[in-house]
């Protein structure tokens, strides 16, 4: 078992939909009453010249663990697993590091 | 006690709305969901869940949910009631039935739910065996306009290609993914009607697909579009008919499907001449260049797929639209081809649109169906017309209605013109509700019967999807005492009202009935899990002679073509080709109403966390989305003096609403976007739980219906918009 600190969390934010499947999930695995999060989506919008373009952004807070729990019994966090366009991907940070290499618009993200 | 899983699939029984279809694996504690997760071995979403399934937990154990049937002991709409057994409820309810046939006849009964829901077709098969033509839906406004345009056009029903027949999906080596896909009128990512998983649109970006987005707000996927064509809200007729219009004159259609397989092309080439890009871009405030750089793209690409949504229904010349954008994806050939639009139906054909029992119903009472003068009602759907009831109810023309059987609907919310509703619910001599909550709608009932939702029984899946079953996993709160499944009221209803046709002894016999066109029963499907029809996965279907019952090449059409001008309209006497007509009231059909009321609205737009009226009370869904919420851009706010958060009016001719300003340059600075179905369950029933506050119904209209269908416009109407 590796230690919690090596795995990470990669968001590819060009496909985020604000669908906040992540947010609901969580407070489904963890029990969260209206008002925490242990993720929670942003959005910003960019008025380019042609269209606006829309981004959304999926942001990990103090009360993620990334599902220590799930992860022990071999399961992805319950964001990962429900992520409406398989826009999360949960991992070693070293392979994580390896995949944002291969495309733009992706944030890594590591708890302490 | 452990847990155990059940593996299901969710579909809206109440809970967890929408038409979805998704793999679910439920985990159960004493007789009890305690957590929903996504399957990821069911090829609809790979293990994907949106947040109104995650919320299941808090729909099923909430502290309101309705458990014991109900009877009315004050007035209506007091909220007084008496707990009374399932046995005298159904006793009760069958009587007074049988009363008012006896009195008046079976029509004076109006049996009928909100939309399409898991038990659609035995519930239709109610209303047809007890004798009353007077089956309705929320399907008039919602599907039909579109589905009725495409049966009569196509002879069958038409749906993106995104391999959701096969049971690899994408890697399957038939497909190819569409190089080019319309979004038209629809934001497919927030609901997934009529069977299509909406995320595939971007699985399908993911593999390739370009996207031309058709729609007054800029969406996530207009913002990720090649085109994005920001239309004047229900004017869709008209930029269908002028990009068949470019398309043509510009010869970038495909000679050989047109000439092969096409009926009529010539009068529509006649009828689109004067719909020409410079007076389209006037009606639809879309660019010329625009409109001609998208209609080039969609011709020239191939495959290419047309996504559309509800908002084509809510006009009053919604089926005509429809047809025109039925005669792009023909005329470009991109009809059941991979990655176009291919046909679809119920796998093994075990549901079909509201058909089953039809058998039972004499056709001369049929015919004196309420709205019979929209004859597409008696296309493929065989449904009255619903606002004709409301009106038969109140003015007892051209017949009387006395009573009303309402599964699953809250019309007060829900549909155009609700004190009307109201009035006539009010006039009813029995009105019974079948819900999970209490709600605006209700709390007039005589008697209210509690529903189970989809996890507390057995039922079945094939909409336009591999067979599925969706299984038991757990009681419904009281257990016998408690709700029962739809079915189960529907079996014992029929029972006691029509006995000669529901001599099932329960509901699995139901079910085995109406899945028997897949040869298995329900015990068999449940181990297989998921079968999948080898008929949804033939491409080019009209080439061998799928379609027709005659197993010739061809349509299921009078003339065998795909009828661009139609033989079954001018049979009826109605136009024959597609037509555009501005909406009721508008800057070019009623500018002089402009000064008073200067921005076109639209309602309707899709949440995260609503399927229609439902889930205002749960508190996970009811945090993504907390007010109603009335978007405006930014510049039209200021010149209001409106600031992002306050409370505004939004007034038509017709009246007025309350909601909450959210400024945001995505909209038009003439549009503004208000959503629907809004009530306040938390502001009691003492209050009529706020029916009146925020409700957009009070806003549209229902002053002039489609010829063909009945449908009326709830999309681009003129307000004004001001701080309340």
């Amino acid at each position: 078992m590796q230690g919690e600190g090596k795995y990470g969390m990669l968001v590819d934010y060009e496909y985020c939909i604000g669908c906040r499947a992540c947010e609901v999930s969580c407070k489904q695995e963890h029990n969260l009453p209206v008002g925490k999060f242990g993720v929670r989506v942003f959005e910003h919008i960019d008025l380019l010249p042609e269209k606006p373009y829309i981004s959304y952004f999926p942001f990990f807070t103090e009360l993620c663990n990334l599902c220590r729990h799930r992860v022990k019994d071999g399961e992805k966090p319950s964001c990962v697993k429900h992520c409406m366009t398989f826009c999360l991907k949960f991992g070693l940070v070293d392979e994580l590091v390896n995949e944002l290499k291969k495309k733009p618009r992706q944030v890594l993200w590591v708890p302490e | 006690m452990s847990t155990r899983e059940v593996k299901s699939v969710c579909w809206c029984g109440g809970a967890a709305g929408c038409h979805g279809g998704c793999g679910v694996i439920l985990k159960v504690k004493d007789e009890k969901v305690v957590k929903v997760e996504g399957d990821p071995e069911f090829p609809t979403n790979g293990g994907r869940l949106c947040p109104k399934v995650l919320a299941l937990t808090q729909v099923l154990y909430h502290k309101d949910r309705l458990i014991y049937p109900l009877k009315r002991v004050g007035e209506r709409g007091e909220n007084k009631w008496k707990r009374i057994s399932w046995s005298e409820a159904f006793d009760e309810i069958s009587g007074k039935i049988l009363e008012i046939k006896n009195k008046y006849s079976a029509k004076a009964v109006a049996i009928g739910q909100g939309t399409g829901r898991i038990y659609s077709n035995w519930r239709a098969r109610l209303a047809y065996s007890f004798g009353t033509p007077n089956n309705f839906t929320a399907c008039y406004i919602c599907y039909c306009p579109r589905g009725s345009a495409l049966a009569i056009t196509t002879g069958g029903f038409l749906e993106v290609d995104c391999a959701q027949f096969f049971p690899d999906r994408y890697d399957d080596p038939r497909w190819q993914a569409p190089k080019c896909i319309v979004i038209w009128a629809n934001e497919p990512l927030r609901t997934s009607p009529d069977g299509f998983y909406g995320p595939w649109i971007v699985d399908c970006m993911k593999r390739g697909s370009k996207l031309i987005v058709v729609d007054p707000k800029c969406t996530w996927l207009a913002s990720r579009s090649n085109i994005w064509l920001q239309i004047r809200p229900a004017t869709d007729d008209a930029l269908a008919l002028g990009m068949l219009n470019i398309i043509i004159n510009e010869e970038l259609y495909d000679k050989e499907f047109v000439e092969k397989w096409t009926y009529g092309f010539k009068e529509l080439s006649e009828r689109v001449k004067k719909y020409t890009p410079d007076l389209v871009s006037d009606i639809t405030w879309v660019p010329k260049e625009k409109m001609i750089e998208a209609a080039r793209m969609f011709a020239t690409s191939k495959p290419a797929a047309i996504k559309w949504g509800v908002p084509l229904d809510h006009t009053s010349n919604a089926v005509n639209t429809a047809r025109a954008i039925i005669c792009l994806m023909a005329i470009t050939g991109n009809i059941d081809v991979p990655g176009g639009n291919i046909f679809v139906k119920p796998s093994f054909d075990v549901l079909f649109g509201e058909r089953p029992g039809f058998e039972l119903m004499p056709r001369d009472v049929w015919e004196d169906r309420l709205g019979k003068e929209f004859k597409l009602t008696s296309f493929f759907f065989y449904i009255c017309h619903l606002p004709s009831i409301w009106e038969a109810i109140l003015t007892e023309k051209p017949y009387p209605v006395k009573a009303l059987i309402l599964f699953g609907s809250n019309p007060l919310v829900a549909y155009a013109n609700p004190k009307r509703i109201l009035e006539a619910l009010k006039k009813l001599d029995l009105f019974v509700a079948i819900d999970l909550f209490m709600t605006p709608t209700t709390l007039y009932a005589d008697y209210i019967l509690p529903a189970a939702a989809w996890p507390e029984f057995d039922t079945y899946r094939a909409w336009w999807a591999p067979l599925t079953t969706i299984n038991k996993a757990a009681e419904p709160p009281a257990g016998e005492e408690g709700p029962k499944s739809d079915y189960a009221i529907i079996l014992e209803l029929g029972r006691r009202i029509a006995p000669e046709h529901w001599k099932f002894n329960n509901t699995a016999e139901v079910i085995n009935e109406m899945i028997k066109g897949s040869g298995l029963n329900f015990e068999e499907l449940k181990r297989r899990r998921i079968v999948w029809d080898p008929w949804l996965m033939e491409y080019k279907k009209y080439e061998k002679g799928l379609l027709r019952p005659d197993g010739k090449p061809g349509f299921y059409t009078p003339t065998g073509k795909i009828e661009l001008y139609s033989t079954i309209c001018h049979h009826y006497g109605l136009d024959p080709l597609p037509d555009y007509k501005e909406p009721v009231e508008s800057p070019i059909r009623t500018p002089e109403l402009v000064k008073e009321y200067p921005l076109v609205l639209t309602t309707g737009d899709r949440t995260w966390s609503f399927f229609h009226s439902e889930g205002r009370q749960i508190p996970w869904l009811r945090e993504i989305n907390p007010d109603p919420v009335v978007e405006i851009h930014p510049e039209t706010a200021e010149k209001l003096g409106i600031k992002d958060g306050d409370w505004v009016w939004i007034e038509s001719r017709r009246g007025r609403c309350k909601q909450k300003a959210k400024t945001t340059p995505l909209v038009h600075p003439r549009v503004v976007h208000a959503q629907h179905a809004w009530w306040f369950p938390e502001k009691g029933p003492e209050n009529l739980f706020g029916v009146w506050d925020s409700n957009i119904n009070l806003v549209t209209d229902i002053s002039e219906f489609d010829p063909y269908m009945g449908t009326h416009c709830i999309r681009g109407l003129l307000v004004k918009v001001y701080k309340a």
